[in-house]
């Protein structure tokens, strides 16, 4: 495949490398405004970087646009990645065209103007932080003897436990729930027959070590990524 | 969008014209450069933000008008502004007559003041020297 990346930046050098090593040997031409970091690429790469500007179609027709399987546009400007792109498929029929964008919300718009695909750093960091922090997380409260542990819970809506009671749950060995506290603030201790509601508290008493797949077994929704875990 | 000279001489004629004119510019400097008849409304944003767009009431606008010194930045913004905030009229200055072409094709009202100037000064060279004065004056 011949693809182009504009954009020489860290993220262009290290994409271009990364293309270049592949084992399916792509053809891989670079294009930067910045001399210094076209010698480098040169330099570290070998002979594929020009000098230019990405969005010139001047530029673009000298670095074979028209005959192009993929445009890759990771400058550091959401609008420069656009215009690069849309002028791409626009003018060159280029069939694949991919675009780096800083601001996540652009990827409504770029999708609505034509680019293929949108990444966003921006976006990813956000997903890996939502997976490694979840937004419903089972609170310590207490340690007691022996390894069990008091914590702490609010349900959220979208939990399959919803409407459930609690004798229907399917909670890990040697846990129990405590007390409930409605969305009124009235604290409850639940009998069998006791049905949950969404965004009750609830205080519960588990293992330590049983403390994920409590929280699994509480907030994981009916259909969710979380279900299967 | 974009508060240099020309954004600014634009901003000023419409306002005097009568119409409710909202200036956007990266900043707030620029807009020293309005005079104190200017009416309108003054706004500190990056114009290809479209939550900046949507706070200074760009849905609510009957025309939008990117004049800003990147090229792209104009191209960007107004295609946000037809595309995604439904204004109709939506112009934007593009100084490379060739990008310039590619998005009046693609629908936007465009403006490259490069082969306007080149062709002015080229008709008042051809010119009769009086007339290119007259021109001036």
């Amino acid at each position: 495949m011949y693809i182009i990346v504009v954009g020489g930046g860290k993220v262009g050098y290290y994409l271009a490398k990364e293309l270049v090593e592949s084992p399916e040997g792509h053809e891989v031409l670079v294009i930067e405004k910045d001399g210094a970091k076209c010698e480098r690429i040169v330099e570290e790469l070998g002979d594929i970087a020009l000098r230019g500007d990405g969005c010139e179609a001047a530029t673009m027709e000298v670095a074979g646009f028209g005959r192009a399987d993929m445009v890759i546009a990771v400058t550091g400007d959401d609008e420069d990645n656009l215009v690069s792109c849309q002028v791409a498929k626009v003018r060159f029929n280029v069939p694949r065209t991919i675009a780096r964008i800083n601001n996540p919300k652009n990827k409504e718009i770029f999708r609505r103007l034509g680019i293929d695909t949108t990444i966003s750093a921006t976006a990813a960091i956000l997903a890996q932080i939502e997976q490694e922090l979840p937004t419903h997380p089972l609170i310590p409260l207490l340690s007691l003897s022996g390894g069990l542990e008091i914590v702490g819970l609010k349900v959220p809506s979208s939990s399959a436990v919803v409407g459930k009671r609690i004798n229907e749950l399917l909670l890990p060995h040697q846990s129990l729930i405590a007390l409930v506290i409605d969305r009124e603030g009235t604290p409850r201790v639940p009998g069998p027959e006791t049905v949950i509601q969404a965004e009750d508290e609830i205080v519960a008493v588990t293992r330590t070590e049983n403390q994920d797949t409590m929280r699994a077994a509480l907030t994981a929704s009916s259909t969710g990524p979380g279900a299967s875990r | 969008m974009g508060c240099g000279r020309v954004g600014a001489a634009l901003a000023t004629m419409l306002s005097r014209d009568g119409h409710e004119v909202t200036v956007l510019d990266t900043n707030a400097d620029s807009f020293r450069r309005l005079p104190p008849e200017f009416t309108g409304r003054r706004q500190v944003g990056n114009g290809i933000d479209q939550d900046v767009l949507a706070r200074i009431g760009v849905g609510e606008a009957d025309a939008f008008i990117a004049v800003t010194q990147g090229d792209n930045r104009n191209v960007m913004a107004t295609q946000m502004a037809k595309h995604l905030f439904g204004v109709s009229r939506a112009l934007c200055r593009i100084y490379d007559p060739i990008r310039e072409q590619i998005y009046r094709e693609l629908g936007l009202e465009t403006i490259s003041p490069t082969l306007m100037g080149a062709r002015l000064l080229k008709e008042t060279l051809y010119g009769k020297p009086g007339e290119a004065q007259k021109a001036a004056t």
